[in-house]
Order: structure tokens, then C-alpha cells, then sequence
């Protein structure tokens, strides 16, 4: 993340995430969760970080052919990047709408594909981005700061 | 709680008993036994004493401190306060909720208040902070293991819980209260004893949570009071006056029961602590925004699976629900304050915050916990990863924690010191092959 190359990464964790597999599909953002809990990170970082890095993950498995998850984490950020190989998303204004989704019938009866993926990424994220080239794949760039050691 | 105390716990190891296996290690769910010197160790910080080792250890020699009937001589008056599960402890067309009561005063208490009384109180004062709190999902208080695991794993959904008194608390108060008027005691001279299905009540008695008075003054376990009642309960008659709870109140003993008393428009019910811990971390990462209110339990079946309990909890739960048939659904709360007053003057309410207590930091500080995660990252790589326990913690993941905190040795993994015997083993072969000068290899033959 250019913004972020100034901070100098004190650990960095990449997670594969492999399209639709509902099975593993929360397991990246999950690990992550447990090194933040150890890192001793506060409980509301902790939570924005778990509820941004799935919802990322979850649109990887279900939109994607398969992706990354990567995390840098500074002595002041939590940087993430989130990229897939894909279909891309033509219009990203309004994937960032609420209820606006292209999950199929399948997924939404799983309970997915509510349209708050994006908007609670958002949400969740001090700073967020998203590039996205069509018949390629998406990148998401979330930061979330978190004041050390509290 | 602010004051700085050791730990009491309700759950302990009875070490004459403890063979070493490593059963418990592998079923505690906050991984809080470790095997050391061939015994297990209870790490007070971790134990939230929800009894699953208890449940688990085929040797018996995990238990519950708590109290005997010697506890009541110190009393001028006694009440008993039972656990909705105790009534389904006791099966046969012939019992009857006002038999068991009145047993329970034949063992020597002065007076019996029911504990599901209370659960009638508790589920309207859920309901109201249910339709008032703009929280989502409220996740009940009433099992005090799932609030310790909260505190321990689950931090930021301390906000979620419903702070109100569990109904153990609120029965020892009333009951007292209603004591102290008619007959004009104080409160110091009235024992009040819960009979528990489970150590975490044991705990939450001595070391409450989110209580700055108690009220209660013992827990005596199910399991010992158990025997005395099967032995008077076919001599008494019945005497339906002592019995005063509605089915409401009773059913709050099984998995279910509180959701079906507090009736949120959307509202889900969880038992057994593993199933717990799945839907609070999922609760983590926003999954269930849209349900109003959970009932956590972390005993499969509620609280007649408890630990402190004798009866199977699938009987238990039917021999409750026939009980429960014989009674009102729901009765008229006979207070001398209305539920409204009570409500409003917040005597139901928790009256300390809930602190949390995790126990996943490596380190204090930030800097020092990134260098143990490196540690750690490295440590678990060299390690099998079969999680076999054999080294005395539950996962290799632990060991390596354990490893990285000071705890334990990379030379306690089975493995790590095989590998290390067999090199030590090689090199011993390899000095042994070679030989001095002046010794020719025939005389070696």
C-alpha cells in the first residue's frame, strides 16, 4: 500500500482463499482474528478487522476464482490487502450500495449475498479502496489503525 | 469485579486420583489444563469452571468444591433455593413438584423458595431490556460459564450480554427479603443455599461477576442432595401449598427454556460449549445482526446436562417437562412490589460492569508480543503438528505458546525429542566407528 510504505511492516501474514469452498470460506479472517487476540490488540480493532477481512474473504469464495489475503501490520496499522483473480466488478458505485448484490439464488439461501459485504467493509475500515478491472479480478486495501499495545 | 484476588475456582483436581492422562487437556475449551509432572494443572486465569472436565475425566478426579449440609448449622433459619433442573432429577408417575420441596425441608431447611420463581421474574425483565436495548443480538447472562468464556475469549461482546441478575441471585434475594419481614431476622442470620447443577454457580457465588452484594450464602450440589431426597420422596405426601413456580419458571431448567419465556420476535437458543463458542464467533464477525435475543447454555441440554447433576439430561429434560404439565403456564407474580417498581428501580440489573479478562495476549506489550509471535510462528513449524497432547498441553499450537511464555520446553514434545535422540544416537555411532591409530580394525573385530 503506497500510503503505508512509510510504516514499516512488523509482520506480514498472506492467506490463500480458494473459491467456493463454504467450507474453509471464514478461515483466513478467523486466523487473523486469533493473531490479533495474541498481539493483545483492542477488543473494537479486533472486531473491525474480523468482520472486514470476512466479509473480503467470503466475497473471494463467492465471486472470485480464488484470491489472497494480506496483512501487514505496523507498530500504528493494520494493512490489508485483499486481491482475486475474477470477473471484476463493472460498476463499483453501486456494489457499494447497500443490498446491492449479484450472488446467485444458490448462495443467497446460504445466507450470503445480502449486498452488505462492500458497505460493511467500508464500515468497518478507517481507509478503504477498491480497484477492480473487469475479466480480471478486484483488489480491496484496508487500513485499520489501531493505537499500540491498548 | 476490581478487586485483585487470586482466583477461587469451584472446579479442582483431586491429584490422588489424576493418572496423568490427557483426556481433560483435549476437552477444555479455554485450554486451561496443562499435565506437568505427570498431573494435571488447572491455569486459574483460564478456567471459566464450566465443568467439562468434570464431565469428562474417567478417573474422577476433576471436582467441585462447594458446600456440604455442615454449612447450614451456621444459620438460625435456611432456605433452599432449587435449580429448576433438580426437579427433573426425579422420575415416576408419583412425583410432584411439592414432593421434592418437601423433602428438601425433611434434610433441614427452615424453607424452600423456588429458583424458577425467580426465572418468571428474570425472563420479564429480560423481555423489557430486550424490547428497550437497541443492541443486536442480546445474548442471555444467565450461565455463568458462558459469561466467564465471554470475559476470557469473546471480549467485545461483552456489550451484547443482557445485564441482568441470573435467577439464582434474584430468588436468594427475595427469598431473604421476604424472610427478614415475616420474621424479623437479619439478613446475617438467614442462610441461603442454591442447589446447583453446576460449578460455574459455585464460583459465581464467591467470586461474582457483575454483583457487588450477594445474597447467596452457599451452593450445595445437586449430586448430594440427590441420594437424600430419592430416600424420603416415597413417604411424603404431597403438599402442592410449598410449590408456587409456574412452567415458565420450571422448563428454564432444559435447553429452550429461557427462549421460550423471554419470546424476542426472533430469538435462537445454543447449548453445549463448543456449540457456544462457534455461534459467539460467528456473533464476532457480524452473523446474527438481525436476531434479537440468544440463549447461550454451556451444558448440552442446559442446565439438567450440568455437571453437578445425576440424572441423564434426556430424562431429565422429560421427567421436567411432565412436571411442568401439571402446572400453570404462567403465574401472576406475587410480590410486594410490582414487577413495574422493580423493573424501574433497577433491582433486577447487574450492578458492576463486566471486565473483561483475555487470555490470548502474548504480551503486555505490543512490541515485546509481535517478537513472541515470531517465536511462536517459528515454534509451531517445528513442531508435528499432530496435536497428540503427550507433551501435556492440548495442541502443539498451545505447546508452542506454552514454549514461547517460558512454560514449556521444545524437548517435551515427543517427537522434537526422539529426533533429537536419534541425531545424539547417530553421532554417538559415528565417534564409536572411528578409531585410534594404533587399533587395527581386525582387532576391533
Amino acid at each position: 500500500m503506497a500510503a503505508a510504505g512509510n510504516k514499516q511492516a512488523l509482520m506480514s501474514i498472506t492467506y490463500d482463499i480458494v473459491a467456493g469452498d463454504f467450507v474453509r470460506g471464514g478461515e483466513a479472517a478467523g486466523k487473523l482474528k486469533r493473531v490479533l487476540q495474541q498481539l493483545g490488540l483492542g477488543a473494537n480493532v479486533i472486531r473491525r478487522t474480523a468482520i472486514a477481512t470476512y466479509e473480503a474473504e467470503m466475497n473471494v469464495v463467492i465471486h472470485s476464482y480464488g484470491g489472497q489475503l494480506s496483512v501487514d501490520i505496523t507498530s500504528e496499522t493494520i494493512e490489508i490487502i485483499c486481491s482475486d483473480c475474477g470477473p471484476g466488478i463493472p460498476d463499483i458505485d453501486q456494489a457499494l450500495q447497500e443490498g446491492y448484490s449479484t450472488a446467485s439464488d444458490d448462495v443467497r439461501e446460504m445466507g450470503f449475498g445480502a449486498g452488505m459485504g462492500l458497505p460493511n467493509i467500508r464500515r468497518s475500515a478507517d481507509e478503504f479502496s477498491i480497484t477492480s478491472t473487469v475479466g480480471e479480478g478486484t483488489q480491496l486495501q484496508i487500513r485499520i489503525l489501531h493505537k499500540a499495545g491498548e | 469485579m476490581s478487586k485483585l484476588q487470586p482466583y477461587f475456582h469451584s472446579v479442582a483436581l483431586d491429584i490422588e486420583n489424576c493418572k496423568g492422562c490427557t483426556i481433560c487437556i483435549k476437552h477444555c475449551p479455554t485450554e486451561a489444563i496443562r499435565v506437568r509432572d505427570g498431573k494435571a494443572r488447572i491455569l486459574e486465569t483460564r478456567c471459566i469452571d464450566c465443568g467439562e472436565c468434570i464431565k469428562i475425566c474417567p478417573n474422577h478426579a476433576k471436582i467441585a468444591i462447594a458446600d456440604d449440609f455442615d454449612a447450614l448449622n451456621k444459620y438460625a433459619y435456611t432456605v433452599a433455593l432449587p435449580a429448576p433442573s433438580f426437579f427433573g432429577q426425579f422420575q415416576g408417575p408419583d412425583v410432584t413438584v411439592g414432593k421434592i420441596l418437601q423433602a428438601l425441608l425433611t434434610l433441614g431447611f427452615t424453607s424452600v423458595y423456588e429458583v424458577a420463581k425467580a426465572a418468571e421474574h428474570v425472563s420479564l425483565a429480560v423481555r423489557r431490556y430486550v424490547e428497550q436495548s437497541p443492541i443486536r443480538p442480546l445474548i442471555s447472562s444467565a450461565c455463568p460459564a458462558v459469561v466467564r468464556l465471554i470475559q476470557v475469549r469473546f471480549p467485545d461482546l461483552i456489550e451484547h450480554l443482557v445485564p441482568i441478575q441470573a435467577p439464582v441471585d434474584i430468588a436468594a434475594r427475595f427469598a431473604k427479603e421476604d424472610i427478614m419481614r415475616k420474621y424479623d431476622l437479619k439478613p446475617e442470620q438467614i442462610g441461603a443455599f442454591f442447589i446447583t447443577p453446576c460449578p460455574a454457580k459455585v464460583t459465581a457465588l464467591r467470586q461474582p461477576i457483575g454483583l457487588e452484594n450477594v445474597w447467596l450464602d452457599g451452593a450445595i450440589p445437586i449430586s448430594t442432595v440427590y441420594a437424600k431426597v430419592l430416600r424420603v420422596l416415597p413417604y411424603l405426601e404431597d403438599t402442592p401449598e410449598l410449590q408456587e413456580a409456574s412452567a415458565l419458571g420450571l422448563l428454564w431448567g432444559r435447553a429452550s427454556g429461557e427462549e421460550d419465556a423471554v419470546r424476542a420476535p426472533k430469538q435462537v437458543a445454543v447449548d453445549g460449549i463448543r456449540a457456544v463458542i462457534d455461534v459467539l464467533g460467528e456473533i464476532e464477525i457480524g452473523k446474527f445482526h438481525d436476531v434479537d435475543f440468544i440463549e447461550c447454555q454451556a451444558c448440552r441440554g442446559g442446565c439438567v446436562g450440568g455437571a453437578l447433576t445425576v440424572q441423564n439430561p434426556f430424562l431429565a429434560r422429560v421427567n421436567l417437562e411432565r412436571l411442568a404439565k401439571e402446572l400453570p403456564p404462567e403465574s401472576s407474580l406475587q410480590l410486594e412490589k410490582s414487577f413495574e417498581e422493580r423493573y424501574n428501580a433497577g433491582d433486577y440489573g447487574l450492578e458492576l460492569n463486566i471486565e473483561p479478562r483475555s487470555i490470548l495476549k502474548l504480551d503486555d506489550d505490543f512490541t515485546k508480543a509481535i517478537e513472541k509471535m515470531e517465536l511462536l510462528e517459528k515454534t509451531v513449524a517445528a513442531l508435528p503438528g499432530l496435536d497428540c497432547g503427550s507433551c501435556g498441553s492440548p495442541s502443539c499450537q498451545a505447546l508452542a505458546e506454552d514454549i514461547v511464555q517460558g512454560l514449556a520446553t521444545e524437548a517435551d514434545c515427543v517427537f522434537v525429542l526422539r529426533d533429537g535422540v536419534q541425531s545424539l544416537a547417530e553421532d554417538l555411532l559415528e565417534l564409536a566407528r572411528r578409531v585410534p591409530g594404533s587399533i587395527s580394525h581386525e582387532d576391533e573385530m
